[in-house]
């Protein structure tokens, strides 16, 4: 009961609460659908809504196929075996404000690492945070950094549980280790990778904390808006222009975002899953 | 048989890269942590640690913005306090949804999972108002009060109790007159104890590295740690050793317990996803 109560209760109380207008000064009254049709006139909404999918793109893709790769590696025979997973497993345990400081340094204009780094190669320094495509870059590596020897272990785990002899048997009718990774490793972790995939999509709708320390605490973005998400806008519209049943708006529109990419990775499991077996 | 150590060597090239990108922010972290400012921005950048992290130490539980020391302290009691009441209540729960047949059972599961996938922001203006309500805004209990159960903790620790926990033994102790919760505390807690931790590994690990909500509900002057940081962060972002500092000791708490408890929390990272 307890926990109906408390799951439930948030979703139908800031519905309720998107449709009044509620600010500091208190509840205005019931506005009915007004605060969506603000909400799909509004270029910064669109433009957050558009920056949160880039980003989550950047972030999941390299993401993902580093953690294939290196669970792929981490299943062989191999020495130091413990010491390579606790090493990629390291970056999980650092929190997220702690990634974007370290970040926001490696990524700083003028005494940042990376751009000391690619000033070696002859190439000048980026501003990172000025455009849209450098700062989603600086901010999807955060993630990536983050999130991929957590990726890899659960692969892991999977490939672990595919049966050595369909392996033997791919041997014997010579598959090199790169078709068998293909043919039978791939497809038998499609579990795995579903999993992640809908874990990535719910982390991914939720972006907040590390674009906002990538622009020193600051919740538009960049001056421009350029690496404003979703997340941070419901944030400035509930807790800097305190209106609260605009905030719940937008806090709705990242539900169902993140419901429409959940529903979809679910379609495309089960059109695997009738396809190939 | 020459091609075989050429594949494996790239396979360790390979491994060895991605530890060392795994591996150096966190060195680099370390390294400026104790050196000066004017180290920053050196190419090629010095690599090994320097002897300034004393003075830059007592230069942030000095900074007068940040609140550091009162972070430390406030996320410490908030962790703790959430991690010792998400293990209690999800084993709890977890043993009953596993073992115990009432009515409504498989609807109230579905009820609690639903909560999950429920994105924290939905949730956010709501437990807003209701700490305005309660006039628990920049209090500690804002920030411990409402995680003291879990979704997740509740169907890890189903999951774990339908398998760790046999029926036999259930019955066994019901014949011996044991009651619900004797049973629970003599027979099904011990069993569920390997669970449990690794559950509170996590339980503790996200509750220390939780932003949004305190974000929202603190003031700047009752912060939890890493909304600490994120003053450091907003307030003195030329200042990159007071930051790293900062950061330093707000992270090693955690790689701590990551090096004492790392093939636990490996273990449970992969139990998950086979069951996933």
């Amino acid at each position: 009961m307890l926990f109906a109560l408390f799951g439930l209760f948030p979703l139908i109380y800031t519905a309720w609460v998107s449709l009044r207008a509620w600010d500091l000064t208190g509840d205005a009254g019931f506005v009915g659908l007004r605060n969506y049709s603000r909400l799909a006139g509004d270029p910064d909404f669109w433009n957050a809504m558009v920056n949160t999918l880039g980003l989550f793109v950047l972030s999941t893709v390299p993401q993902l196929c580093f953690a294939l790769v290196i669970a792929g590696l981490l299943n062989r025979p191999i020495r130091a075996l413990m010491m390579f997973r606790l090493g990629v497993l390291a970056p999980i345990v650092t929190s997220v404000a702690a990634v974007a400081i370290v970040f926001g340094q490696l990524y700083g204009r003028d005494t940042g690492l990376v751009n000391g780094a690619i000033g070696l190669a002859g190439i000048g320094p980026i501003d990172w945070q000025a455009s849209k495509t450098s700062s989603w870059i600086a901010v999807a590596s955060m993630v990536n950094w983050r999130w991929t020897g957590y990726n890899a272990l659960i692969y892991l785990a999977a490939i672990q549980a595919i049966p050595r002899d369909l392996y033997e048997a791919a041997q014997i009718d010579g598959a090199g280790a790169i078709r068998q990774f293909r043919s039978i490793t791939v497809p038998l972790i499609r579990p795995a990778l579903i999993f992640t995939v809908v874990m990535s999509a719910i982390g991914g709708m939720q972006l907040f904390t590390e674009p906002l320390l990538f622009g020193q605490g600051d919740v538009s973005g960049g001056s421009l808006r350029q690496f404003q998400t979703i997340a941070m806008y419901m944030f400035e519209q509930s807790f800097q222009n305190f209106d609260y049943g605009y905030g719940s708006a937008i806090a709705w529109a990242i539900f169902l975002l993140t419901v429409v990419v959940g529903v979809a990775n679910a379609l495309i499991a089960r059109r695997w899953k009738g396809g190939t077996q | 048989m020459r091609r075989r150590t050429r594949g494996n060597s790239l396979v360790y090239l390979t491994l060895l890269v991605s530890l060392v990108l795994s591996v150096f922010p966190l060195y680099w972290l370390f390294v400026v942590a104790t050196r000066s400012n004017d180290v920053v921005g050196q190419i090629p950048p010095p690599l090994v640690p320097g002897g300034n992290l004393g003075e830059n130490v007592s230069r942030l539980f000095a900074a007068p913005e940040a609140h550091f020391a009162r972070g430390m302290v406030n996320s410490m009691l908030a962790s703790v306090a959430v991690t010792v009441s998400v293990v209690f209540f999800s084993s709890l729960a977890g043993f009953a949804f596993a073992k115990l047949r009432f009515r409504g059972r498989n609807a109230l599961l579905l009820a609690v999972l639903a909560t999950m996938m429920v994105p924290v922001q939905m949730g956010i203006v709501p437990l807003y108002m209701v700490m305005v309500k309660l006039g628990w805004q920049n209090q500690l209990q804002a920030v411990i009060v409402p995680f003291l159960v879990s979704a997740f903790g509740v169907f890890l620790m189903r999951q774990y109790a339908e398998r760790a926990v046999p029926d036999e033994l259930i019955e066994a102790a019901r014949l011996d007159g044991c009651s619900t919760f004797g049973l629970f505390v003599r027979v099904v807690a011990p069993a569920l104890r390997p669970g449990a931790a690794v559950l509170g590994l996590f339980t503790f690990m996200s509750t220390w590295n939780e932003f949004l909500w305190p974000l929202a509900i603190l003031e700047a002057d009752n912060p939890t740690v890493q909304f600490s940081l994120s003053q450091l962060a907003t307030q003195y972002y030329t200042d990159y050793t007071l930051m790293f500092s900062g950061t330093l000791i707000a992270t090693v708490p955690l790689l701590l317990v990551f090096i004492l408890f790392g093939r636990q929390i490996i273990g449970g990272i992969m139990d998950g996803a086979v069951r996933a």
